[in-house]
């Protein structure tokens, strides 16, 4: 039986070990912040001009975080490397060959991951909340505001599902090109186009992102009928990576390295 | 030591591996041998448990390699080179290998330093050449300092300092008590390297004897005779005393008479001759009739390349003889499959 704990450290040293890691997570986080704070600032000039309706639902908190739409996509490519890095260089049979024990393997390899995610996730989540209240000014949340802290500590939540969800899809598919090909689109285009066209909204909304985004509102949009509030959404969101990490986990261990 | 029994291999309807039952015994270098896609590499990916056979098991010393605790200190394996992330360092491949089993650090810069590595320990293995990668292959399959030792073709890509390296380095470990296991597809290669020889075609086992009993068996001298009059070189031959065997397009290939003795005989009697040629089977050519039936892709002959053409360079071609009359548009078949093609002809 392989001991968890070598088989973590072995992992931990693969995740450094290349340059993948420190670009994508550091795209991750530049691009959540940058973009979050420009948004701030857009936002923050263009208040006084906005309807009213759009005034009165206005969510400070929330507005910090628009970066992460185009940020989760570094977060994705991460999660994809990750796990399909040793399909596309055959480094998974002498991955396997040392840790035969599939599951072990498998569980360590998203531990570390995981972990490392979560991490990057929730500095990311708090830098663009701080830096983006700063860019608001006067419009600005504060951190003991009413659910503002659970909305931010959610912001790395996200971040980490989303990751995890990307790693169980790479081990599901193995190919690096088929994974992205498949979750990019997904999440930057497919997922929007279903949750803005009205006829699709119902189903949209229980997509993993846009049922998990929903931890990061504080403010409830006008006329929302979303049948879930903030930790069902991410509950959904769970369920979605659950699902997905079974599909991984089932074939990783039938199948042929 | 390694028992298989009764390994059998499906990829969907299509037989990869069929039934192979044999034992690789400790103490000596046990060469693999097939022609390409005779199945080589997926028993070899079955041994490690990459790739679950369809029936038939395999065991390590006894066990099923799930079973082994810390595997890499059982059994160490060259599968292919280039298997590696690119953008890894050596010294950190092999240390994620040696935490997973937890082997001591200090062993990852033993064994880059036992196969040369060292200079180049920090360097990603992206810009390593097919020998460098070659080495990195073996300097894991050696992190933890395995009884058993499995290498699939590890000559590839080496140059010929490397490939006498990794010679010694199989026999030297072979001396120390190790099971050795090496997979080619060139008998010339296995003739220098192994004491045991395991052959198969086509995912069955053809062969499962030691080198000296194939060298014996298969390394017979002749010699091939063409005569215009075919019938009353016979009838010399056999006035002699001496055996001779029709072996169609009108040669005839004697045993144990020596070339001159033959010449003069023909001499004697005012024969013509077309030819007289010793010919001696070589260990590639006996190789190549035990697999001839199952080599999967076959050189054909009457194309306009020559039939070794788009086989490795390193194939040897039998030596054929250098036909004093060879009639045009009669073409031999040669090289690999030759002896299948002329059955079926």
């Amino acid at each position: 039986m392989a001991a968890v704990g070598q088989v973590i450290r072995s992992e931990w040293t693969k995740i450094r070990s290349v340059r993948s890691t420190v670009w994508t997570l550091g795209i991750a986080v530049v691009v959540t912040v940058v973009l979050g704070v420009l948004i701030c600032t857009l936002a923050s000039n263009d208040f006084d001009s906005m309807p009213v309706r759009d005034r009165l639902s206005f969510d400070a908190t929330n507005i910090s975080f628009a970066g992460m739409g185009l940020g989760q996509l570094a977060m994705i490519v991460f999660g994809v490397l990750v796990v399909s890095n040793e399909y596309s260089t055959g480094m998974i049979r002498a991955s396997l060959a040392a840790v035969p024990q599939r599951g072990t393997f498998l569980f360590c390899k998203l531990l570390v991951a995981t972990a490392l995610v979560f991490a990057v996730g929730l500095v990311t989540s708090f830098l663009t909340f701080f830096a983006g209240q700063a860019a608001l000014g006067d419009l600005r949340a504060y951190i003991g505001d009413p659910g503002v802290l659970r909305a931010v500590i959610g912001g790395g939540l996200y971040m980490t599902l989303i990751a995890l969800f990307s790693m169980a899809v790479a081990t599901m598919l193995r190919s690096p090109m088929l994974s992205l090909g498949i979750l990019m689109p997904f999440f930057f285009l497919i997922s929007n186009i279903l949750g803005n066209v009205s006829a699709t909204r119902k189903l949209g909304r229980f997509l993993p992102d846009q049922a998990g985004s929903k931890i990061m509102q504080v403010v409830a949009r006008t006329n929302d009928d979303v049948p879930y509030g903030p930790w069902g959404g991410l509950g959904i969101m769970i369920a979605w990576t659950a699902a997905a990490l079974i599909g991984g986990y089932v074939l990783l261990k039938k199948r042929d390295a | 030591m390694i028992e298989l029994v009764g390994l059998t291999k499906y990829y969907g309807d299509k037989l990869a591996v069929d039934h192979l039952t044999f034992t690789v015994r400790p103490g000596i270098v046990t060469g693999f041998l097939g022609p390409n896609g005779a199945g080589k590499s997926t028993t070899m990916r079955m041994m490690l448990d990459l790739d679950n056979p369809t029936s038939g098991t395999v065991r390590i010393d006894g066990k099923h390699y799930r079973q082994l605790q810390d595997p890499l200190t059982y059994i160490g394996a060259l599968l292919e080179a280039k298997a590696v992330h690119g953008g890894r360092s050596a010294a950190n491949h092999l240390l994620c290998l040696a935490q997973s089993n937890g082997i001591a650090r200090s062993r990852v810069a033993e064994v880059l330093d036992m196969v040369g590595l060292s200079t180049v320990a920090k360097k990603r293995s992206k810009g390593f050449s097919l020998g460098m990668a070659q080495r990195l292959g073996i300097a894991a399959a050696l992190l933890g300092d395995p009884q058993v030792l499995l290498f699939d073709e590890p000559v590839n890509g080496l140059d010929p300092e490397g490939i006498h390296w990794i010679r010694n380095l199989m026999k030297n470990l072979a001396a120390q008590g190790r099971t050795v296991f090496v997979s080619s597809h060139l008998m010339s290669e296995m003739a220098l390297t192994a004491d045991h020889l395991v052959v198969i075609g086509q995912g069955r086992l053809m062969a499962d004897t030691s080198m000296k009993d194939f060298i014996h068996q298969n390394s017979r001298s002749y010699v091939r005779m063409r005569s215009p009059e075919q019938q009353r070189l016979l009838d010399v031959l056999h006035t002699a005393g001496i055996n001779a065997v029709a072996v169609g397009n009108g040669s005839l290939e004697i045993d144990g008479v020596p070339a001159d003795r033959l010449g003069e005989l023909a001499a004697e009697h005012r024969l013509a001759l077309h030819e007289l040629s010793p010919q001696q089977a070589s260990l590639e050519e006996a190789f190549m009739q035990l697999t001839a039936e199952s080599v999967e892709y076959h050189a054909h002959d009457g194309d306009p390349v020559p039939a070794q053409a788009g086989l490795s360079p390193h194939t040897r071609t039998p030596a054929e003889p250098q036909s004093a009359g060879a009639a045009p548009g009669e073409p031999q078949p040669t090289g690999w499959g030759a002896d299948w093609q002329r059955k079926r002809s």
